[in-house]
C-alpha cells in the first residue's frame, strides 16, 4: 500500500492513488479462486477426456499471468485510449468473428474458434467488451447531437454485431450485447414505453431463435422438462451436487459431480464449489460479483462524462450478466446457456477477455481531474 | 429520440440536484454543457435503477441457492458416488419355513487403473507372489490395456485385502462387490441354480427370478429344506447301492401343487459349480422326459373309469398277447386270463392296460392327457423344463402303447403332477416351486371325486396285495403304482436299462402328498434277488420317504395293530378271497373307516 507515495506523479504512482482498488481486489480474489477451482475441478474431466491430469489447470495458470498483465495494462489507459482501442479492437473482433464460420474449427456444434499459431482463439468473446466500448462512444454521441449519425450508426453496430454472433451460431451472446446495448440506451433516458417495446421485441426475438435454431429450442424444452435429454441430465446432477453439498460442502475434492460432469470445469463449476466447499462458498462468491457491479456502478456515478458512465456500465453489466446467467442456468433457473462464470471457470479466451473488459472498466472508473462531485 | 428531452427535464428528483455547480462555480455553464449534463444525471439515475435490478437478479441465484441447501442430504453424495459400482444386494432365497438357501455376502474387489499403474511389471511380479493362482502374463496384459478399468481378483478376504494394501502399489483400488452363496450347498441346487461371478443368474430360480433378485427382492419357496434332505438321502442311498446312473426324487403336495421337495441325482454344490458338469446340473425331475412305463397305467385306469369305459367290476381278456403293425405287447408277468380292473393294476399288465386304453379312445385320451398337463411344457418357475414328447400321428398302436406307458415321453413331475389330480379329488393345479400361501390358482376339475376315490383305493390295494407291497409304510395308508421302463438306446428297448420307478400317495384317506423316486439304469443285487425293477428298488425307497417325512409334516400315523392283516382261506379260492379280503381294506383305508387321528 505504501509502495507509491502520494506525491509521486510516475504514470504508476498516478495509477495506484486513482484506480478503485477494492474492485481490483476483488477481481483479483475471483482470478485466485478461479485457480482452486481450476485444480478441483479440471482433473477430473481431464482424465476423463484421456488427457494429462493437469492439462486444463496447467493452461489455466498459464492464461491467468496473461489476463491479470492484460487488466493491469488496460487499466492504466486514459478514458481517450480506452474508447480507441476499444474501437480498433471491436473492427478486429468483427472482422475475425465473420471469418470463424469460414476458417473456423466446429466444436459442440458451432463454429466459435480460430486457431492461430497453436492456439485457439474465440473472437467473439473479445468482440463483447469492444462492442460495449463502441456503443457507448456512439450512444453518447447521439445523445449530445441528436441530428448527428451517433444513434444511426449505434443501431447498425448492433445488428452488425448481432448478426455476426447469429452466423456461429451463438444465440446466447447475440442476445447478451443486446442486453449491453438496450441497457446504454436506457440509461441516456429512453422514454420507458420505447425501452417496453424494445424489451418485447428481445422476447419475440428470443422465441424466434427457440423456433430456428434446433439447441435453442432443446435446451429449452429441457428447461422445461429436464427428464427428456443430455442437458437435464447435467443440470439434475448440478443439483444433486448442491444438496450433497450442504451447507459446508463436502470438503476440497471430496466431490463427485465432477466425475460425471462434462463440463464440471467451465460452465458449471459452481456445481463443483457447491459440492466441495458448500452454499456459504456460493453465496460469497455471489457476493463478490455482485460487489464488482455495484461497486463499478457506484464508481460511475462519480463520472460525468457521458461515454465513461455508459462504457462502464456496459461493460459491468456483460460482466454481471455472464455470472448471472452462469449461476442461474447451474442451479436450473433459466435454460442452461454455455457461458462461463468470469475468472473462475477454465477458459482462455474468455478470461484474457473479460480481464480486457474489466481492465477498461477500471480505467474508466479512476479518479482524474474534471471529476463530478460525488453524491 | 428528440423527443426524449422534455421527459427528462419532466424528472424532479435528476433536476434537484442539478443546480449544484459541478464545475464548481467558477463559470457559468453554457446551454450544451447544461444538456451534458442533465444527461450524465439521468445515466446516474437510471444506473441506480440497473444496479436495483442486478442485486434483485443475484439475490434470486442467492435464494435459490440457500432453497438447495436447505433441501439437502448428507447421504446424497454417498450415495451419488457408489451409484457406479454397487446395486443393492441381491435378494436372499428361503424355503417354506424361512431357512436360508441362497444369499448375497458383501465383498470387496480388487481391480485396476491401468492409467495409473506406473510400472506393471513390478506391479504384476507383487501381485503374483501374493496370489500364486494369478497367471502372470495375463495380468500384466490387463495391467498394460488401453482403458481405465480391469479386474485383478474376485471377492477378496479382509486378509488378503489387508496384504493388498500393505503392497502400496500405484493404480490398483478396491471395489464393493457381492458374492452368492448356498449355505445348504448341494441340497436344493438343481431348484436354486447359480448366478455367475457378477451375481447374474444362470439356472434355477436364482435364472427365472434374476431380475426380482437382482433389485433386492427376496423369493421364499415352497420347499421344505427338512424333507429334500430326506429325500436326498434316501435317493442317494438307493442310488448307491443299486449302482444307478442317476435318480429322481420328489415330494409334491397335492392340494396346493407346492413341490416341498426335488431331488435331481447326481447333483452339485451350487458354491463351486466350476466343478460341476453337464450331466450333475442336469435336473432329472423337470428337464429329463423319459417313458414312465407302467405308472402311466393309473393314469389309462382314471380316465377309462371317469369315462365310463369300464367299471371297478369290468375287466379284460389278457391271455393273448396283442399283435399289431410288428409289435407284440406281452406283460411282464403273464396271467394268461380275464383280469379285472383291480388285477390289471395289481399284477400290472400291459396287454389289459391297451385294451383298455383303446376302449377309451384316442380322441378321449388326449383330452384327458392334455387336462392332465401331460401334453404341454411345465409351467414351472424353473429355466429347465423340458418339452413332453408325443407321438405325431395318434395310432391305434400309440393308444394302445400310451395305455400302458409307453410312446410317450413326460418329466417325473409331469407325472406326479397328474397322480396329485387323480389322489386330490380330481382337480388340476399347476405344479410351482414358490410358496404360494393363500393365493391358489382356479382350481381346474378334470376327473370326478367317484373316479379319484376309487383310483385311491386301488392305488392303495396295489400297495396292500401288489407290485407296490414294499412301499407299505407302516400306519401311513399310502397307495401307490410301481413302473419299470426299458431306456430306448440307439432306437431300441434295452432290457437292463431300466428306468424303475414308484408314485404314491398318502395317506389315501385324506391325500396330502405325491412321493416320487426313479433310479436309471439300477442294478439288481442279492437282497432284490437281482430283481431291479420298480417294486423292488424303487418302492422301498418311497416308504422311508413317507415314513421319515410324515412326522415332519404333520401326517399321522394309525396304530399297525389296529390294522388287520388280510389273511386268506387256502385253497383253490384263496386268490380270489385275498383279493377281495385286500379291496375292502383299501376301500376302508381310504374311506378313513377308522375314524383314523389326522
Amino acid at each position: 500500500m505504501t509502495a507509491f507515495s502520494r506525491t509521486d506523479t510516475s504514470l504508476l504512482g498516478r495509477w495506484w492513488w486513482t484506480v478503485d482498488r477494492w474492485s481490483l481486489g476483488a477481481l483479483l480474489a475471483l482470478v485466485l479462486f478461479g485457480i482452486v477451482m481450476t485444480l478441483a475441478a479440471s482433473p477430473a474431466v481431464a482424465e476423463r477426456l484421456n488427457l494429462d491430469t493437469f492439462y486444463f489447470a496447467r493452461r489455466q495458470l498459464s492464461f491467468l499471468p496473461v489476463a491479470v498483465g492484460v487488466m493491469l495494462f488496460a487499466s492504466l489507459l486514459s478514458p481517450v485510449g480506452v474508447r480507441r482501442i476499444g474501437i480498433a479492437m471491436f473492427i478486429v473482433f468483427l472482422g475475425l468473428t465473420l471469418a470463424t464460420p469460414h476458417v473456423g474449427v466446429e466444436i459442440k456444434g458451432a463454429t466459435r474458434w480460430l486457431h492461430v499459431g497453436g492456439l485457439s482463439l474465440q473472437p467473439s468473446e473479445f468482440l463483447k467488451p469492444a462492442f460495449a466500448v463502441t456503443a457507448a462512444w456512439l450512444i453518447a454521441a447521439g445523445r449530445m447531437a441528436p441530428r448527428g449519425p451517433g444513434y444511426p450508426l449505434a443501431t447498425v453496430l448492433l445488428a452488425a454485431t448481432a448478426g455476426a454472433l447469429l452466423l456461429q451460431p451463438d444465440v446466447g451472446m447475440a442476445l447478451m450485447i443486446t442486453a449491453v446495448w438496450m441497457t446504454q440506451l436506457f440509461l441516456i433516458g429512453l422514454p420507458v414505453a420505447i425501452v417496453i417495446v424494445l424489451v418485447a421485441l428481445v422476447a419475440a426475438g428470443g422465441v424466434g431463435a427457440y423456433y430456428t435454431f434446433g439447441h435453442v429450442r432443446s435446451r429449452v424444452d429441457n428447461f422445461i422438462d429436464p427428464a427428456s435429454g443430455s442437458d437435464g441430465y447435467q443440470v439434475a446432477r448440478s443439483l444433486e451436487a448442491f444438496r450433497s453439498g450442504g451447507l459446508l460442502g463436502r470438503g476440497p475434492g471430496e466431490g463427485r459431480v465432477k466425475e460425471v460432469l462434462p463440463d464440471a470445469h467451465s460452465d458449471f463449476i459452481l456445481a463443483v464449489v457447491g459440492e466441495e466447499f458448500g452454499i456459504i462458498a456460493c453465496l460469497l462468491l455471489i457476493a463478490v460479483f455482485a460487489f464488482v457491479v455495484v461497486r463499478g456502478f457506484g464508481r460511475s456515478l462519480r463520472h460525468d462524462n457521458l461515454f465513461v458512465v455508459l462504457a462502464a456500465a456496459g461493460l459491468l453489466v456483460q460482466f454481471g450478466l455472464q455470472a448471472l446467467v452462469n449461476m442461474a442456468s447451474t442451479v436450473h433457473l433459466i435454460p442452461p446457456k454455455g457461458i462461463t462464470l468470469p475468472f473462475v471457470s477454465y477458459g482462455g479466451s474468455s478470461t484474457i477477455a473479460l480481464a480486457w473488459g474489466m481492465g477498461m472498466m477500471l480505467a474508466l472508473t479512476r479518479e482524474r481531474a474534471g471529476m463530478g462531485m460525488p453524491r | 429520440m428528440s423527443r426524449r428531452a422534455p421527459r427528462a427535464r419532466g424528472r424532479q428528483p435528476a433536476q434537484l440536484v442539478l443546480p449544484l455547480p459541478v464545475n464548481g462555480g467558477l463559470s457559468p455553464q453554457s446551454p450544451a454543457e447544461h444538456g451534458r449534463l442533465r444527461a450524465v444525471d439521468v445515466a446516474h439515475t437510471r444506473l441506480v435503477v440497473v444496479g436495483l435490478c442486478f442485486l434483485l437478479a443475484f439475490c434470486g441465484v442467492v435464494g435459490r441457492l440457500v432453497d438447495l441447501a436447505a433441501g439437502s442430504d448428507p447421504n446424497l453424495g454417498l450415495a451419488l458416488a457408489n451409484s457406479a459400482t454397487w446395486e443393492a444386494a441381491r435378494g436372499d432365497i428361503m424355503d417354506r419355513n424361512g431357512v436360508l438357501l441362497a444369499t448375497s455376502l458383501p465383498t470387496r474387489s480388487l481391480y485396476a487403473d491401468p492409467r495409473d499403474v506406473i510400472d506393471p511389471e513390478h506391479t504384476a511380479d507383487r501381485l503374483v507372489a501374493l496370489f500364486p493362482e494369478l497367471n502372470r502374463s495375463q495380468l500384466l496384459a490387463r495391467l498394460t490395456h488401453d482403458g481405465r478399468f480391469a479386474w485383478i481378483k474376485r471377492h477378496l478376504t479382509p486378509r488378503e485385502q489387508h496384504a493388498v494394501n500393505r503392497l502400496g502399489l500405484p493404480g490398483i483400488g478396491f471395489r464393493d462387490d457381492q458374492r452368492r452363496v448356498y449355505p445348504q450347498g448341494v441340497v436344493a441346487a438343481h431348484v436354486l441354480g447359480f448366478t455367475d461371478i457378477d451375481s447374474r443368474g444362470l439356472a434355477g430360480v436364482e435364472r427365472h427370478f434374476d431380475a426380482s433378485l437382482g433389485d433386492g427382492e427376496a423369493l421364499r419357496l415352497c420347499l421344505d429344506v427338512r424333507i429334500q434332505q430326506i429325500v436326498r438321502e434316501e435317493l442317494l442311498a438307493a442310488v448307491r447301492e443299486y449302482r444307478a446312473i442317476g435318480g429322481a426324487g420328489l415330494v409334491l403336495d397335492v392340494v396346493t401343487g407346492e413341490v416341498v421337495a426335488m431331488v435331481s441325482l447326481p447333483d452339485f454344490d451350487p458354491n463351486h459349480r466350476g466343478r460341476s458338469d453337464d450331466d450333475t446340473r442336469f435336473n432329472r425331475v423337470t428337464q429329463g422326459v423319459y417313458e414312465m412305463g407302467s405308472t402311466m397305467k393309473l393314469i389309462t385306469a382314471a380316465m377309462a373309469l371317469d369315462s365310463g369305459a369300464i367299471t371297478l367290476t369290468g375287466g379284460y381278456d389278457a391271455s393273448q398277447p396283442i399283435r399289431r403293425g410288428g409289435h407284440t405287447i406281452r406283460d411282464y408277468r403273464p396271467q394268461n386270463r380275464w383280469l379285472s380292473l383291480p388285477e390289471i393294476l395289481v399284477h400290472s399288465s400291459n396287454i389289459a392296460s391297451a385294451h383298455m386304453a383303446l376302449d377309451v379312445g384316442g380322441a378321449v385320451q388326449r383330452m384327458y392327457l392334455n387336462q392332465l398337463g401331460m401334453l404341454s411344457p411345465l409351467a414351472l418357475e424353473l429355466s429347465e423344463v423340458g418339452a413332453p414328447l408325443v407321438p405325431g400321428q395318434w395310432r391305434d398302436i400309440n393308444i394302445m402303447t400310451i395305455g400302458f406307458g409307453h410312446g410317450i415321453a413326460v418329466s417325473p413331475l409331469h407325472l406326479a403332477q397328474a397322480v396329485a389330480v387323480i389322489a386330490n379329488g380330481g382337480t388340476f393345479m399347476p405344479a410351482t416351486i414358490v410358496d404360494r400361501g393363500d393365493r391358489l390358482p382356479e382350481p381346474k376339475p378334470v376327473l370326478s371325486a367317484e373316479t379319484s376315490r376309487t383310483m385311491r383305493a386301488l392305488m392303495r390295494l396295489n400297495v396292500i396285495m401288489g407290485t407296490g407291497r414294499r412301499a407299505d409304510a407302516d400306519g401311513l395308508r399310502l397307495g401307490g403304482k410301481t413302473g419299470t421302463a426299458e431306456k430306448i438306446v440307439g432306437g431300441r428297448y434295452m432290457r437292463n436299462a431300466r428306468m424303475s420307478s414308484f408314485i404314491g400317495v398318502f395317506p389315501v384317506d385324506s391325500p396330502r402328498y405325491v412321493v416320487l423316486a426313479i433310479l436309471d439304469e439300477p442294478q439288481g443285487n442279492r437282497s432284490t434277488h437281482f430283481y431291479a425293477t420298480g417294486g423292488w428298488v424303487a418302492a422301498p425307497v418311497v416308504r422311508r420317504i413317507a415314513e421319515r417325512i410324515a412326522p415332519v409334516l404333520g401326517v399321522r400315523p394309525v396304530d399297525p395293530a389296529d390294522v388287520p392283516r388280510v389273511t386268506g382261506p387256502d385253497g383253490p379260492d384263496r386268490r380270489r378271497h385275498l383279493l377281495l379280503a385286500s379291496l375292502r381294506t383299501a376301500i376302508a383305508d381310504t374311506e378313513g373307516w377308522r375314524g383314523a387321528p389326522r
